[in-house]
């Protein structure tokens, strides 16, 4: 299954703005960080979790997502967000703590929660996979149309809370999609140190439900793995485990010394960014044209601009209405 | 002071690991993070140069299998030492450390011990969020069978971590991310003392007066003690005389000598960074109400983390955290002295 050509704009173009917002939040967050770098300081403080180089998963999903469809992430969520249709100015003022923000600043970069598209995240290792499976049982009681689709790193995959969560699924048949982020891992643990198998997807035998394993980071394959996986859940069949190799082309968190990467894999990672890799393909299938991918770069970046300025201008929330929104 | 080494809380527990792993080949390290990086607190840099991947093992995020395993292997003649990276990720695991880890001395009648040290990180203030900055420390402590103590510094974290290793019961050894003197989290100076280089114990369930005084009585514990210590300068400028009072240990809770400051200055404040309602804070003020009424020339006042999740947003936040200023605006209300213009 080939995306149509306004498909693969909509993914290229999301990937760029996805990538570009990351690099306008990487050099605000850097303000008021130096010389010492204490995370409480600058217009971004706490903890930052970068997703540049995951951007084809989020988009090769959630090309087939409605608004109405559920989406549970984690901490490493603006790709995922981004690709769901999470309004892009309230999620840069969340981030930035303010006013304006989803969630007029309570939750910040590791708690993105928009109901208008059905988005929500757990800054808690694979604490996304039980809410999915409910959100999933819920569409199911109630005939609902929509399908729920949790995302997760592969350190996510040693929680009990994945295995828990996918035995449910696959013993009531939910209609849900777990899509394991692969990007080798977890902190500074690799995936080999910790993981007895070395495909997760292969974990789906354990449930009876299909697993499938995309290398490579390609946008094109997860799009057409990830189109079959959640038609047969919309088909009301069941669950499906999908492991995809990526690339986390930052730290852990912004401020990660790295140490523990072995000599050269960030020059291979670089290497193989899937943006101008992408970029590159579009234009030797002559799908596109330079001019029309730039115009994609233009539009992202404006909506990046837009954004940023949007939570820059914004007020800070009142300190007392911390007090506030315990309850419904 | 001559042969001074002043060190950082992180450094001054990795130190009294060390120590004990070189003497008592029973003590082995597990975590997410712990070994080649060192702790992403920095508390067990060092450790896997030094004794290697036997004893020093980085574990998958399986918080519920290798807490268990850490209660399996205790009871079978081990002591571990297990990292839950934040204090906040408990939720994951509790049954391992409530049902297993608390109870299987009583259980077993004494025929089984769980000697084994559960470190983990506490605390906010740096924007991280309700998932990340928690203290939680009235919840660990609620549960019997189970020893809790925090550090405020230095010296009693190299001291309460030997103690712990050498205790025969299970420790739940909370450091505040404030004072671990990780420069990427700010770092207070007065949690970096003087650490002798010598292994030994700080007893578990002793308080400390961090500084003595007359008017009134500051309890607290970890980072807590660093603002009343503050707010203690700040009204010694004004004619009044704070004790502070470090806690150090929850279970065990020194009891009198919170007893015997508060019958010294009448006054009592407690600051407590966890959530103000059914934790550390009322604990404390019923130590004292409940035998010392008479002692008590002000009703007891506590500066403690609102009812509410830890929010992201600065304002919001410091809004809510304890500090030097309410501990001192408290202090003068119980003493009746004006506010400083
Ligand atoms: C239950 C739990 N344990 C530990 C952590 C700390 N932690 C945050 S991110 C992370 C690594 C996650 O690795 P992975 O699932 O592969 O996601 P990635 O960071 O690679 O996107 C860990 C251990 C946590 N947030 N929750
Ligand atoms: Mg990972």
């Amino acid at each position: 299954m080939q995306p149509a050509k306004d498909t693969l704009a909509w993914m290229y173009e999301k990937m760029v703005t996805s990538r570009r917002f990351e690099n306008a939040i990487e050099k605000i967050y850097m303000e008021g960080k130096s010389p010492v770098f204490n995370m409480a300081d600058g217009p971004i403080p706490g903890e930052m979790h970068l997703s540049d180089g995951q951007e084809p998963v989020a988009v090769g999903v959630c090309a087939h997502l409605e608004a109405g469809d559920v989406v549970t992430a984690t901490h490493r969520p603006h790709h995922q967000a981004i690709a769901k249709g999470v309004d892009l100015k309230k999620m840069a003022a969340e981030i930035f703590g303010k006013a304006t923000g989803l969630s007029g600043g309570r939750g910040g970069h590791m708690h993105i929660f928009d109901a208008e598209v059905n988005f929500a995240c757990s800054g808690i290792i694979a604490q996304g996979m039980g809410p999915a499976a409910g959100a999933a049982l819920s569409r199911q009681i109630q005939g609902k149309p929509g399908v729920a689709v949790s995302f997760i790193g592969e350190g996510a995959a040693n929680q009990g809370a994945f295995h828990e969560a996918l035995n449910l699924a696959a013993v009531w048949k939910l209609p849900m999609v777990v899509v394991v982020e692969d990007n080798a891992w977890g902190i500074s643990v690799s995936k080999e140190a910790s993981t007895a198998i070395k495909r997760n997807s292969d974990r789906a035998a354990a449930y009876g439900i299909p697993g499938h394993y995309i290398p490579g980071n390609d946008p094109l394959k997860i799009y057409e793995v990830a189109g079959e996986a959640i038609a047969r859940a919309r088909r009301g069949e069941g669950p499906t485990l999908i492991e995809v190799e990526t690339y986390r082309l930052a730290g852990h968190f912004m401020g990660d010394a790295e140490g523990y990467r072995p000599d050269g894999e960030k020059d291979g990672l670089f290497a193989k960014d899937p943006i101008p890799v992408m970029r590159t393909s579009l234009l030797a299938d002559g799908s596109f044209t330079d001019a029309e991918l730039d115009g994609l770069e233009t539009s992202a970046q404006a909506a990046v601009d837009e954004a940023i300025r949007f939570a820059r201008d914004s007020a800070d929330p009142k300190p007392e209405d911390a007090l506030t929104a315990v309850f419904a | 002071m001559e042969n001074e080494r002043k060190l950082t809380i992180a450094r001054a527990m990795a130190e009294a690991m060390a120590q004990e792993m070189r003497i008592d080949p029973s003590v082995f390290v597990m975590g997410e993070d712990i070994a080649e990086l060192g702790g992403v607190f920095g508390n067990t840099r060092g450790l896997l140069e030094e004794f290697g991947k036997e004893r020093v093992r980085d574990t998958p995020i399986s918080e519920t299998g290798f807490i268990g395993a850490a209660v399996g292997a205790a009871q079978d003649g081990m002591k571990p030492v297990v990292e839950l990276m934040f204090v906040d990720f408990f939720g994951v695991c509790f049954d391992a450390i409530y049902n297993l880890m608390a109870k299987n001395t009583y259980f077993s009648g004494g025929n089984f011990n769980v000697p084994m040290v559960l470190m983990t990180s506490t605390g906010g203030g740096y924007s991280d969020a309700g998932q990340h900055s928690q203290c939680l420390y009235g919840s660990f402590a609620h549960l019997p069978g189970m020893k809790v103590v925090s550090p405020s510094n230095a010296y009693d974290a190299k001291g309460l971590m030997t103690a712990a290793l050498r205790d025969p019961n299970p420790v739940i050894y909370m450091f505040h991310k404030g004072l671990q003197g990780m420069g990427w989290l700010g770092t207070e100076a007065g949690a970096i003392t003087h650490v002798p280089d010598e292994s030994y114990e700080v007893e578990i369930g002793k308080a400390a007066i961090a500084r003595e005084g007359r008017d009134v009585t500051i309890v607290s514990i970890a980072q807590g003690v660093h603002h009343g210590l503050k707010a203690a300068d700040a009204l010694a400028q004004q004619g009044i005389s704070a004790e502070v009072v470090d806690l150090r240990s929850l279970v065990p809770l020194d009891r009198e000598t919170v007893r015997a400051s508060v019958a010294k200055t009448g006054r009592l404040i407690v600051v407590d960074e966890d959530y103000h309602s059914y934790g550390v804070s009322g604990e404390i003020i019923a130590t004292v109400t409940e035998s010392n009424m008479a002692d008590l020339k002000a009703p007891p006042r506590r500066i403690a983390y609102p009812d509410v999740p830890i929010p992201f947003a600065r304002v919001m936040e410091q809004h809510c955290l304890p500090n030097a200023d309410k501990i001192a605006a408290a202090a003068r209300e119980l003493c009746g002295a004006p506010v400083p213009a």
